[in-house]
């Protein structure tokens, strides 16, 4: 968004925030793995509070609804990175049932099992059971299909999905999208939703008012974050220019196993950070993969994310907390 | 030519035929035996296959070992081989009985591709 209208959306932004941070400046604050950020979506205008831990967490209080976004569990790897991400996985429960507000459901982002076996998602299963939310939705990650095109994960987790294992529902007003961009890839690529799934998005919108808020979910992010790693999604225009008419869309992904987050218009996109291992910054290291940090570090770089939605707002607050710090 | 050379002749080009025969024979057995067939080795680090590009000859046998901390395929892109999932130190082979050039990709990770030439 270039030149004039950018102007002036910052400086809107500008006098919204009275810690004189700007967009700008905001969106480098995000990059930070602190201890928690809020930021809220109030009418399609982002709005920043950073809040340092122990502070009150008001961020519950008067939230129609709370969700939480976990991502990446790849049950059975067992390399240095981290030879237990069951453990891990566990600590990322706990931390979810110690949340102040017990959340509607968890939303899991793909990467469930790091081989598609079925002995990594009965693990899976076995942790999750004891997660405080009552309802989990999930959407696969290319883990997920190794054995039979995600056979495995449509058994298990894909009831009364379609194709590959996309969906719908609604919750408190909110309509929710789970995609699926990790089938059917094709050489030289990086994500793809396919025109089946996006013709199927097409149809299942219509019947919604514009101002109905929009939260889609995929694996893979929705936007361009580096080619070169494969971090982006082939056709996410198409997926995208079908939402553009609703006054509050956003996006959640996992895949790149760190927070990246992006604003665009009424759009809000989110990456999660892994329960298993952290990957490198795009470009800083020859590869994407597992990054081995320090034993003591490793809880500081792993994370769930908190969803609180505001009705009367039509705000979503979206906090990101490591597993320790 | 005398009698006795016309008959000579006559033995000597079934003769010569049933010897070719019997060399392109063992040809082909020398070419399914391990110790002369080519052998070529693809090793994946860091998200690469290395070499790129390998050239072999026809009956050669392409072998790729996962040295990654994560899975990978080797997927022809016209459906000539797939291989099963690679885990760290997995490998897959392949042998190319036919010449031509094989573009081929991991399907986990897609921005991974290579080509093996057969000639």
């Amino acid at each position: 968004m270039p030149g004039k209208k950018q102007d002036v959306i910052d400086e809107k932004l500008q006098a919204l925030n009275n810690d004189g941070v700007d967009r700008r400046g905001f969106l480098k604050c995000m990059a930070w793995a602190g201890t928690g950020l809020v930021w809220t979506m109030s009418g399609g205008v982002p709005v920043s509070r950073a809040f340092a831990k122990g502070a009150d967490r008001t961020a519950g209080k008067g939230a129609d609804f709370t969700f939480v976004q976990i991502s990446d569990s790849h049950i059975g790897f067992n390399k240095p990175a981290n030879p237990d991400v069951t453990a891990t996985l566990q600590t990322a429960i706990d931390k979810i049932n110690a949340l102040p507000h017990n959340p509607d459901f968890v939303i899991h982002t793909g990467d469930l099992s790091q081989l598609s076996k079925p002995s990594e998602f009965d693990t899976l299963d076995q942790v999750l059971k004891g997660v405080s939310a009552k309802q989990i939705y999930f959407v696969p990650g290319e883990h997920d299909m190794l054995s039979d095109n995600g056979e495995q994960f449509l058994q298990r987790y894909g009831k009364d999905t379609r194709g590959s294992g996309w969906y719908s529902f609604d919750h408190r007003g909110v309509h929710f999208v789970g995609l699926v961009n990790v089938a059917n890839l094709k050489a030289g690529g990086m994500g793809s939703l396919g025109r089946e799934q996006l013709e199927w998005v097409e149809k299942d919108l219509r019947g919604h008012s514009a101002s109905t808020p929009i939260v889609l979910f995929a694996h893979i992010p929705l936007w361009t974050i580096y080619p070169d790693w494969g971090w982006g999604t082939d056709d996410s225009e198409q997926v995208l220019s079908r939402v553009k008419r609703f006054g509050s869309v956003t996006v959640l992904n996992g895949h790149i196993h760190q927070i990246m987050q992006k604003i665009e218009g009424k759009v809000s996109f989110h990456t999660a950070m892994s329960t298993a291992f952290p990957q490198p910054a795009p470009g800083t290291a020859p590869s994407a993969g597992p990054m081995k940090v320090p034993a003591e570090q490793l809880q500081r770089v792993l994370g769930i994310t908190d969803v609180n939605y505001v009705v009367s707002g039509h705000s979503l607050a979206i906090v990101d907390s490591p597993l320790e710090g | 030519m005398t009698h006795k050379n016309i008959w000579a002749a006559g033995l000597a080009m079934p003769a010569m035929i049933a010897v070719l025969f019997l060399l392109m024979g063992s040809a082909k057995v020398t070419a399914n035996d391990q110790s002369s067939a080519a052998t070529a080795a693809i090793k994946i680090d860091n998200f690469t296959f290395g070499p790129q590009t390998v050239t072999v000859p026809v009956g050669a046998t392409v072998t790729w070992t996962n040295g990654d901390d994560i899975p990978h395929t080797a997927v022809s892109t016209d459906g000539v081989f797939k291989s099963k999932v690679m885990d760290t130190d997995d490998k897959f082979s392949y042998t190319f009985m036919k010449a031509g050039t094989y573009s081929y990709y991991c399907s986990v990770h897609p921005r991974m591709t290579g080509k093996i030439v057969v000639q």
